[in-house]
């Protein structure tokens, strides 16, 4: 329950309070974004696997945000920003797919 | 896609949440093809409940106030970023080489365009102009033809002036007394004149004996009415001088009236012969 609640609160909370991203972050946020949301139907999938550790949530999560941040950030550096973060939404990309096709396996057993 | 994500999620707990209080007699069968997950699960379901339940409760508050954290602030950016992208700011996002591009680009195009509105505007300019040149040209030349005219008597043409009837009962006024009138009023300021039905001209000439005068060849009788305009008072008084040509027509037993009029016409028009040796000069 504590991750959908956390979830929905921090939706409503963006949506009311209408922050604006600051400028160094905007490259890495949505690429974070996607990262989190990668780990965080990993860890929908392992908790249906009755598989579901909390450090290894947490840590997973917090090592997906910062290292896929830190991929864009590179690339930024190197000139290759755009196509490194275009390669860190498609990976993460085919993880969320996979661990929503294992979710999907669990809730409609097909 | 992943803006359909956030919907799902709300969605599937419910099915999770009710999964775990009877999954363990469906989970053996539905997950024995599935490869890893479901061999645990298959091989020992009360194990695997016991864990499980083991685990939540055993879940300390760190874990779960992290967890509680970490999603919070993942439904926080993801809010945040989506409001983002929604606003349009489509640029904000953009690299810089991409932004530098674009932003050449548009340089490109404004260069371009002012190019386009310099152009323009220099050609608006010249359109004017000519316009303008051309018309003013048009009038400037349109009024001295019509001086011109007058002064040679090509137009008709009316104005002040006055009309002066000179009687020659005995028929002894001679040319040079009409031509003295003529002199007399071209000096006094007649700007143009017809005698009868004559007008005269730069070139006019009277000729004849007393009694039978021509005025360019053309016979004219007594009276002779000159229509002259110009300033009425000026002429009257050209006329009038002592020794002037009232007085001269009266010694050769004429006599003179003088009309001074606010509107006098003169009607006769006089032919322009076309200069036969003479061109127009090149100097202006």
């Amino acid at each position: 329950m504590i991750p959908i609640l956390g979830l929905a609160l921090g939706i409503v909370l963006g949506l009311v309070l209408e922050p604006t991203v600051p400028l160094w972050l905007q490259p890495y946020l949505p690429i974070a974004v996607v990262a989190a949301l990668d780990a965080v139907f990993g860890g929908f999938r392992a908790r249906l696997d009755g598989i579901f550790d909390a450090k290894v949530f947490v840590i997973s999560f917090v090592s997906n945000v910062v290292v896929a941040a830190l991929v864009v950030f590179l690339g930024d550096q190197l000139g290759v920003g755009a196509q490194l973060s275009t390669a860190v939404v498609v990976v993460l990309g085919i993880r969320i797919f996979g661990n929503a096709a294992a979710i999907r396996r669990h809730v409609f057993r097909a | 896609m992943t803006g359909q994500r956030p919907g799902a999620g709300p969605g599937e707990p419910v099915a999770g949440d009710v999964h775990p209080g009877d999954d363990a007699p469906d989970l053996p069968a539905a997950d024995a093809p599935a490869a890893d997950p479901g061999t645990p699960a298959a091989a020992d379901p009360p194990a695997a409940e016991g864990p499980r339940a083991r685990r939540r409760r055993g879940r300390d508050p760190l874990a779960a106030a992290l967890i509680g954290v970490l999603t919070l602030l993942l439904g926080f950016a993801f809010a945040v970023q989506v409001r983002t992208t929604g606003t349009g700011e489509d640029y904000s996002t953009l690299r810089e080489e991409d932004l530098v591009r674009i932003l050449d680009t548009l340089d490109a195009r404004e260069d371009r365009l002012r190019e386009e509105i310099a152009d323009q505007r220099s050609r608006l300019r010249d359109l004017a102009s000519d316009d303008g040149r051309s018309e003013a040209a048009l009038a400037e030349t349109r009024e001295r033809a019509e001086a011109l005219g007058i002064l040679n008597g090509t137009v008709a043409a009316q104005g002040p002036g006055l009309v002066m009837t000179v009687r020659d009962p005995e028929g002894r006024v001679r040319v040079a007394d009409l031509l003295d009138a003529v002199q007399e009023l071209r000096g006094a300021g007649a700007e143009t004149m017809q005698i009868d039905d004559v007008r005269v001209g730069v070139s006019t000439a009277i000729t004849g004996e007393p009694g039978q005068l021509r005025v360019d060849g053309v016979e004219v009788e007594s009276p002779y009415e000159y229509r002259v305009i110009g300033s009425p008072q000026d002429l009257a008084t050209a006329m009038a001088i002592p020794g002037g040509v009232v007085d001269r027509i009266g010694r050769q037993g004429g006599s003179v009236d003088i009309v001074q009029s606010p509107a006098v016409v003169v009607d006769a028009l006089r032919q322009l012969d076309r200069p036969q040796y003479a061109a127009p000069g090149d100097g202006d």
